[in-house]
């Protein structure tokens, strides 16, 4: 052991999970393209020279272009126009945009509840725990896309009309993150009982610390791995589940499309032979949806000791 | 005769950063007929010499030079030659009984498997040679245990099961990785009668690999001694445990407790931390010393506990009485055993004492007061306070996430919020150094330090809410011999300079003849015997405790 501190970027650098990062070629590809999407989609104004969202740019004479290297493309429209008019690139990063908003604050949504609950029903136990974990075996009965229509339609029951595209993208957050917690729940609860039979949690108690500090000061960062690996994964499916959603006309409204809306609008089209539509916006979320699982995937092979060959 | 010849052996592990070498250019020759023990501490490299013998190194490691000869043939030629000889010429026992064994087949059904793998037998020749071979290993009704899966024998008589799979092809090598590590006492004496039998009976050449110098002394007719994949010192057990002429083989025995009398300190010639000299206990300005008073510290009257596996009736049917109507006092400023084979609720006892757990009934009395009847927070909190804890496993008793002064300012901070910055600095830096450990450690994380170095933190870290009772529950046991005579030390010091009381939980008898004034026997939940450590140990009154004398690996076994 050499007496010297590192600092935090040598220590990163020193890590196994970077040297592991190194040499696989699936997780800098996938994270790589990741990084383009999310800088695209986040920085669209920057790049793109279309604002899809102002009526006054657009132009109905430009609808239909078809993506620029067939016959009667333009190159100004590299993946060509929808119906009306708006560039088909700058729609999609934008609704890539609205994609990643929805899918994210899902995500930690879920995560925030599923971990609370996993994490205090590992460690208090007793009947708490059982109403829990039996609360999450109920939800895990129902398909999540379902608990979602579900979640989406009693909103919208609730919510005046005239909020409705205002309130869409929230209550589709809700909707989709209260579908998905009882995975993080499950995970966290079977780390939790792993780690609260540790010593340095006895060790603690012994100490006198009240049982609040433990959990999150001892018992959480230590469960936080597995929780990350299925959020990533998670993150894909939160996508998957808003692009669906919207796809089905219940998830944000058409003035401001997500990518799953694109592929709906872009479904009307595709047998009259405007194929770019719903093709170019469909190939996007696969790869995105893609990236995000292989980088998942390695993770959990990573960080996970076990499956270590 | 020499059988087996182990020329120049090396194994490397090719690492991210460098090369380990878990063996340097090992010779080893062992003769039929006879035991040789190979001894060593964790990461010595002995299971790799085992395993490399057999060619079952796992990757990334390989064995890069040398060869391998048994009988006369070189069995590291090709790959084939090995799968040939491995459990046919070469028997294998491993540490874990529990894990060995295929739990979804009968004992027979492996036997079998493994005997007409190796040799042209019928089905019904290989359960004749089966039952033999369960009777020769001391089964008792080896016919209808032949039908039994391995969840229905008990840890020793698993064990005798997997020696008579090891020895089900008649080899000639038989080599056993700790193969009593995982026993108690009363059947590890057993199993290693066992294998001396077997080994004179059946003129085999045993390798026997093990950390216990007393399993050696007792067992082994030659030994080598490996330290960081080198061989130290290779010859007569009696010869290299009576007139070692390498350093570390000095150190490594004289760090052995001696069953047969108190020492006051363990002579250390190979120091950890070489760079102190003398510990001076720094906290000792800080503690407010009580005055030993005579009297009992704890006292604990009639204490049971009973765990109930079954959720839905908690009839006592099936519940298990860890603990069962115990009752002994500690007093003040004494070191107080508890000894006890695996099972008999000493931990239970230790984490009823530091409020872990709520005892089934009975009473314990700290300091005059009965803890097990506190309500309220603040009240626990004053006792929480004076009674601190030591674990066995210094590996998960700190919290990987936090640096080492995060986990040492825990209990300071809690216990005297008001604390400022530096005093607090300073405390903490004062108790690392009562450890033995210098400032740097302080900005360091957990897995940065060894085993014996982590339960120095642990030791810290309970010291520093100044604590009258330390509860020690194995804390050396999870460590190599020569860490042991270290930590026991600096818990000897500890103890003298800051009056602590100590109440000191192992199976390990020698151990508690070095460290305890009074021992207490516990088996099942039940206590045997209280008496002064030499009064047990000379003449002990319960025949459980004459027992576990008897059968305990003495290196002094070697004089005699």
């Amino acid at each position: 052991m050499d007496s010297k501190t590192l600092s935090t970027w040598e220590r990163i650098k020193d890590s196994d999970i970077y040297h592991s990062f190194i040499k696989s070629p699936t997780a800098i590809v996938s994270s790589t393209i990741l990084f383009i999407i999310f800088f695209c989609s986040f920085f669209v104004e920057l790049i793109t020279p279309y604002n899809p969202f102002d009526p006054s740019s657009l132009s109905l004479m430009d609808a239909f272009t078809p993506p620029s290297w067939t016959e009667d493309g333009l190159a100004k429209f590299i993946l060509g126009t929808d119906g009306q008019g708006r560039d088909m690139l700058s729609t999609i990063l934008y609704g890539c945009r609205i994609s990643l908003i929805v899918g994210f604050s899902a995500i930690i949504f879920s995560l925030i509840l599923g971990v609370g609950l996993g994490l205090t029903a590992g460690f208090f136990g007793g009947k708490y725990e059982m109403i829990v974990m039996r609360l999450t075996d109920v939800q895990l009965t129902v398909p999540s896309i379902l608990m979602a229509l579900l979640v989406d339609g009693i909103a919208r029951g609730l919510i005046s009309r005239e909020m409705h595209d205002e309130m869409a993208i929230y209550v589709l957050i809700f909707a989709i993150g209260i579908s998905e917690w009882p995975q993080f729940a499950r995970v966290s609860r079977a780390a939790t009982l792993v780690e609260k039979n540790k010593d340095y949690v006895s060790a603690s108690t012994i100490i006198g610390v009240s049982n609040i500090i433990i959990m999150f000061k001892h018992i959480l960062p230590n469960i936080l791995r597995p929780v990350l690996v299925i959020g990533t994964i998670g993150l894909a499916l939160a996508i998957l589940a808003e692009s669906t959603l919207s796809f089905l006309g219940v998830g944000v409204p058409p003035t401001t499309p997500s990518l799953g809306t694109l592929i709906r609008l872009g479904n009307d089209f595709l047998f009259s032979g405007e194929w770019w539509i719903t093709f170019f916006p469909a190939i996007f979320l696969v790869i995105l949806a893609f990236s995000i699982n292989l980088l998942g995937d390695w993770m959990r092979d990573t960080l996970n000791p076990k499956l270590k060959k | 005769m020499t059988f087996l010849k182990i020329n120049n052996l090396s194994v490397d592990y090719q690492m991210r950063k460098e090369t380990v070498y878990a063996a340097k250019n090992v010779n080893i020759d062992v003769n039929k007929g006879e035991i040789l023990g190979l001894v060593g501490e964790s990461g010595s490299g002995k299971s790799t010499v085992g395993n490399a013998i057999i060619n079952l190194i796992d990757e990334p490691g390989k064995v890069s030079s040398g060869s391998v000869i048994l009988g006369d043939l070189n069995i590291h030629e090709n790959s084939e030659s090995i799968v040939k000889y491995r459990g046919n010429k070469i028997g294998l026992i491993f540490q874990d009984p529990q894990t060995s064994l295929n739990p979804i087949l009968t004992v027979g059904e492996q036997l079998i498997e493994t005997i007409q793998t190796h040799l042209k037998l019928s089905k019904e020749e290989a359960k004749n040679k089966s039952i033999n071979l369960l009777k020769e290993v001391g089964i008792k009704d080896a016919e209808t245990r032949f039908d039994n899966y391995p969840h229905q024998f008990s840890g020793g008589m698993r064990q005798r099961v997997v020696i008579s799979l090891a020895l089900c092809c008649e080899p000639e090598l038989l080599i056993a990785d700790e193969p009593t590590t995982a026993l108690d006492v009363s059947i590890q004496s057993q199993i290693l009668e066992l294998i001396k039998k077997l080994t004179k009976e059946r003129n085999l050449a045993v390798i026997l690999i093990t950390h216990d110098m007393g399993v050696i002394a007792e067992t082994a007719d030659r030994v080598a001694v490996m330290k960081s994949g080198n061989l130290v010192e290779i010859g007569e057990t009696k010869k290299i445990l009576t007139n070692p002429q390498e350093n570390y083989t000095k150190s490594l025995v004289s760090s052995v407790p001696p069953t047969n009398k108190k020492i006051s300190r363990f002579v250390i010639v190979e120091k950890e931390n070489s760079d102190k000299k003398e510990n001076n206990i720094k906290i000792l300005n800080r503690w407010t010393k009580k005055e030993i008073k005579d009297q009992d510290l704890v006292q604990i009257k009639n204490l049971s506990k009973s765990f109930d596996d079954n959720f839905f009736t908690e009839s006592s049917k099936n519940s298990v009485m860890a603990v069962n109507d115990v009752s002994f006092d500690i007093k003040e400023g004494e070191s107080f055993g508890l000894v006890g084979e695996s099972g008999s609720g000493k931990s239970t006892i230790a984490k009823m004492i530091v409020n872990l757990f709520k005892p089934t009934s009975g009473d314990i009395f700290f300091d005059n007061v009965c803890i097990t009847k506190i309500k309220q927070r603040f009240e626990l909190m004053k006792f929480r306070k004076q009674i601190q804890m030591i674990f066995q496993d210094p590996y998960s008793s700190l919290n990987g996430r936090l640096k080492v002064k995060d986990i040492i300012a825990e209990p300071i901070t809690l216990h005297n919020p008001s604390i400022s910055n530096i005093d607090l600095n300073n405390y903490i830096y004062d108790l690392l150094e009562s450890v033995e450990l210098t400032q740097k450690s302080a900005v360091r994380y957990p897995h940065e330090f060894s085993g014996g170095q982590r339960q120095r933190i642990s030791i810290a870290r309970a010291l520093a809410t100044q604590p009258r009772l330390l509860v020690c529950d194995e804390p050396t046991s999870a460590l190599d011999v020569s860490i042991q005579a270290q930590i026991l030390n600096l818990l000897k010091d500890l103890q003298e300079q800051l009056n602590l009381t100590i109440l000191f939980i192992s199976h390990d008898l020698p151990v508690v003849r070095q460290m305890c004034d009074r021992i207490g026997v516990l088996k099942d939940g039940k206590l045997c015997e209280v008496s002064n450590t030499e009064d047990l140990f000379l003449k002990p009154s319960h025949e459980y405790t004459k027992e576990l004398l008897r059968l305990m690996p003495k290196i002094e076994s070697i004089y005699n």
